[in-house]
């Protein structure tokens, strides 16, 4: 275990004053998952603490119990080492509390003004809104801020630079005293970034505490005074930015006991299946390409944001490229709508089940004979028995237990839903299957499920892409892994090349071979 | 078969309309009597038609709010033509009026499909339009029963088997699309659309082109409808069955069709419509005001709806714990 490889901090290293806001011993479960345990933060006036961690670490539910929306099962939360607790939203952001998120919670039909003071604008007479009040004030944060925003614009005219500046307004309005900034330079030009580190420093001197999550190493090493690393919803490690090393921090982050087992492949790929060449998109990939044969799993590893499912997408005909073209078996095919690509054998399970995966109100047998309908019918007209019988047959292979196939699939947990979604699209019996983070919200004993049956379909000849933000499960289910990073692909890896900290440092971008 | 077609809300429905009919007749016991049953029914048969026709809209996450209008410009269109020909026989006036009404409908489906403009904002005005037109064509004056030919104000009520014409096109109506809708890969898709338009998108699903289809059933069904109002009721002008486009929003509602889309069955359209057809039909002779009729629709469509957020109350928890685990 690494944890008895990192030693406690010493107190001593701790900076002298009292923590602004520090969680001690945080505990969170959710049904089936421990998000987070024993876990603590402290920050600082004046010090920017950076949180660092994989997906899944458990930064977002720390995010959430400092500003209130989740409650901790178990720890304690300190203002100026006093214990309290934060039942609602607005406990915490009276206690000075403030977050800015990945994507900015603003509302675009309101004025830059209405957005920064929504909740505790200046009143006038009768109670109602100071609006010259509250443009004067909006107007003195954004100078505060070295913003050039009129306050009376509406947010939709801003960019998203901008919009972050408007946020920060916000937080600053309501006197924060403990800042948390969500991953702020995800969407940022090179430009705004400097602006915001700027920005950052300027809060500092005004004694703010700050807690900048952030997967760019590059950037914590420029601003951030100290570190805390979470990993799988444990405390890894802290202290101060100048005692470490990147090389360091990226093994506290992915270094883990191998405790998940994965199936035992000889993986025997066959003939080129799927061969993709210069797949671009004006804004969110560029120059992919790659081969893939049959029986192989090709694992596609990137940070949230690499372009990763909006190449996928654009693979299976959502999205049209600009650019790029794709082989089936040698011969090329132009795939314009998702049924062109069902057609010409390539499917894609998504994500996110719920939003493009099943239909929750249809069926369990409908679900699964959706996509193949084409098969099952003649001259418009379904052929209900054939529908079953394809549908009982895909049911079997995944064993997926249910009253009946005439159950909705609204009714089934979430590792069921997500065997509906697989067994659709094997039944329409494609050649090259896109699994986007198979097992992302998946207990871990349908993980396991999930990964077995993977290997089962690559032993059946079937060529799998495996999207996936979970390393040990890249590293663990791929022959060949792709990494990408902002829209291009990074490095293709294989053999002895497939290790954590090669995978991370090709994808934050960090030049230089593993440690 | 059955089984899938009747659900537990449709029971429920059945349930609810065997009560209304006991109250109505333990005040008006010949209001229960078969004959009147049957009059009730034709009289209803118009809303039936429409609220199938809408059922399918709203499936698909849209509304069709220009079906009365589609149904009173279809309606003087033939009985114009029928002033101006006399002797066209009836067949033709009924391909006419579904022509026309299915030319409507894909008015509609091609601006919510193609222009992408909420269904809402695009039926709201051709509504107006197709009033509008009516006027127009008509110079605002009526078409009054002398002026319609015998046959033209005969077929709906001819007799066969009992039943008028009017009832056993609504009957057909209800057999026919309940095959659409539970047999064919079209009533699959509408299904699909409305449930989960991503999904339905990643299963090779055109739902654009799924919604077309919804509005030109729709559209179908109002034209058909048109003929059938001016020769039941013998007249046509610009105002006939204005406001009925709520009164088809209410029965689809009523009959457990979720305005969120996705969830609906023909059978419950018909109960639905049935439900309202018999309040209509039953205040006036147990001499209750109209004004309570209104007040009694909108409570039963309130308690419509009130049961079917309590059914999807369930569900919206267990997404809710996933959204929490995926974090």
């Amino acid at each position: 275990m690494l944890k008895q490889m990192e030693p406690p901090v010493p107190s001593e290293d701790r900076p002298a004053t009292q923590a602004a806001l520090a969680l001690h011993g945080i505990t969170k479960t959710f049904p089936g998952v421990k998000a987070l345990s024993d876990v603590s933060l402290d920050l600082y006036p004046g010090t920017v603490t950076a949180l660092i961690g994989e997906n899944g670490a458990g930064k977002s539910t720390v995010v959430k119990i400092l500003t209130g929306i989740y409650q901790p099962d178990g720890g304690t939360i300190l203002v100026d080492g006093k214990p309290t607790s934060f039942p609602v939203p607005q406990a915490a952001a009276g206690h000075g509390v403030t977050a800015i998120h990945q994507e900015t919670v603003l509302f675009d039909e309101l004025s830059v003004a209405e957005n920064i003071f929504l909740g505790h604008a200046p009143r006038g007479a009768f109670g109602l809104i100071d609006r010259k009040a509250m443009t004067a004030k909006a107007r003195a944060l954004l100078d505060g801020i070295g913003a050039q925003i009129d306050p009376e614009h509406k947010l939709k005219d801003l960019g998203i630079a901008n919009k972050h500046l408007v946020a920060i307004a916000r937080a600053l309005s309501i006197d924060a005293r403990v800042v948390i900034m969500d991953e702020p330079t995800a969407a940022l030009s090179h430009k705004e970034i400097e602006e915001l580190y700027e920005l950052v420093e300027d809060l500092k001197a005004q004694g703010k505490a700050i807690l900048f999550i952030s997967h760019k190493f590059d950037e914590i090493f420029r601003i951030a005074d100290r570190y805390t690393v979470f990993r799988d919803g444990h405390l890894i490690g802290n202290g101060t930015i100048a005692d470490v090393t990147e090389a360091d921090l990226v093994k506290m982050m992915v270094g883990r006991d191998v405790s998940q087992i994965f199936p035992k492949r000889t993986p025997d790929p066959g003939d080129t299946v799927l061969k993709v060449a210069g797949y671009a998109h004006p804004t969110e990939f560029d120059d992919i390409g790659f081969e893939l044969r049959t029986g192989e799993i090709l694992g596609f590893y990137g940070l949230v944001g690499a372009g990763r499912s909006e190449f996928m997408q654009s693979l299976f005909g959502i999205t049209r490229p600009s650019a790029g073209s794709v082989e089936i078996d040698g011969r090329p095919v132009d795939i314009k709508s998702p049924a062109d690509a069902v057609e010409n054998g390539i499917v894609y399970v998504p994500e996110d089940r719920g939003q493009q995966g099943a239909i929750l109100d249809l069926p369990i047998f409908q679900n699964i004979t959706l996509p193949s309908l084409g098969r099952l019918s003649g001259n418009g007209f379904l052929r209900l028995a054939e529908e079953f019988k394809l549908a009982r047959e895909y049911t079997e292979r995944l064993d997926l237990r249910a009253a009946s196939l005439d159950t909705h699939v609204g009714h089934l947990s979430g590792g069921n839903q997500q065997k509906v979604v697989i067994a659709k699209w094997l039944a329409t019996q494609p050649r090259v299957i896109i699994l986007d983070e198979p097992t992302k919200g998946v207990d871990i004993g349908s993980k396991a499920a999930v990964h077995d049956f993977m290997a089962e379909l690559a032993a059946q000849g079937l060529a799998i892409i495996m999207v996936s933000s979970e390393i040990p499960e890249v590293l663990g289910m791929s022959d060949r892994v792709i990494v990408m990073r902002e829209g291009r692909i990074a490095a293709e890896l294989a053999g002895p090349d497939l290790h954590p900290e090669t995978l991370v440092r090709h994808a934050a971008g960090i030049s230089g071979g593993p440690s | 078969m059955m089984k899938r077609l009747i659900t537990s809300r449709e029971a429920l429905l059945v349930g609810a309309i065997a009560l209304l009919l006991a109250l109505i007749s333990s005040r008006f016991p010949a209001f229960i009597a078969p004959a009147n049953l049957v009059n009730v029914f034709n009289d209803t048969s118009p809303l039936i038609l429409l609220a199938i026709g809408q059922m399918i809209v709203i499936l698909t996450k849209c509304i069709d709010l220009s079906v009365a209008a589609n149904l009173a410009l279809t309606g003087m269109v033939v009985s114009m033509i029928n002033v101006a020909v006399p002797g066209l026989p009836i067949l033709f006036i009924l391909v006419i009026a579904v022509g026309l009404g299915t030319l409507l409908g894909m008015v509609n489906g091609i601006l919510v499909w193609k222009l992408a403009i909420p269904p809402i904002v695009v039926t709201l005005g051709t509504m107006t339009i197709f009033r509008g037109m009516i006027f127009l064509i008509s110079d605002g004056k009526w078409v009054n029963s002398h002026e319609m030919s015998p046959a033209f104000k005969a077929f709906p009520r001819t007799e066969l088997l009992g039943l008028p014409v009017l009832s056993w096109i609504a009957i057909t109506a209800v057999i026919l699309f309940t095959v659409v809708m539970t047999r064919t890969t079209l009533g699959r898709a509408f299904y699909a659309a409305g449930g989960n338009p991503h999904a339905a998108t990643y299963a090779g699903i055109n739902v654009g082109k799924t919604q077309f289809w919804a509005f030109t059933i729709s559209g179908a069904l109002a034209g058909l409808a048109g003929y059938l109002w001016v020769s039941r009721f013998a007249v046509a002008y610009v105002d006939i069955a204005g406001g009925f486009e709520l009164d088809v929003v209410a029965a689809c509602v009523i009959g457990g069709v979720s305005i969120m889309g996705g969830i609906g069955t023909v059978v419950g359209a018909l109960l639905g419509a049935l439900f309202l057809g018999i309040i209509k039909n039953a205040l006036p002779v147990v001499d209750i005001s109209p004004f309570w009729q209104l007040a009694i629709s909108g409570g039963a469509i309130i308690v419509a709806v009130a049961l079917n957020a309590q059914a999807n109350r369930k569900k919206g928890r267990i997404i809710l714990k996933q959204a929490e685990q995926a974090t």
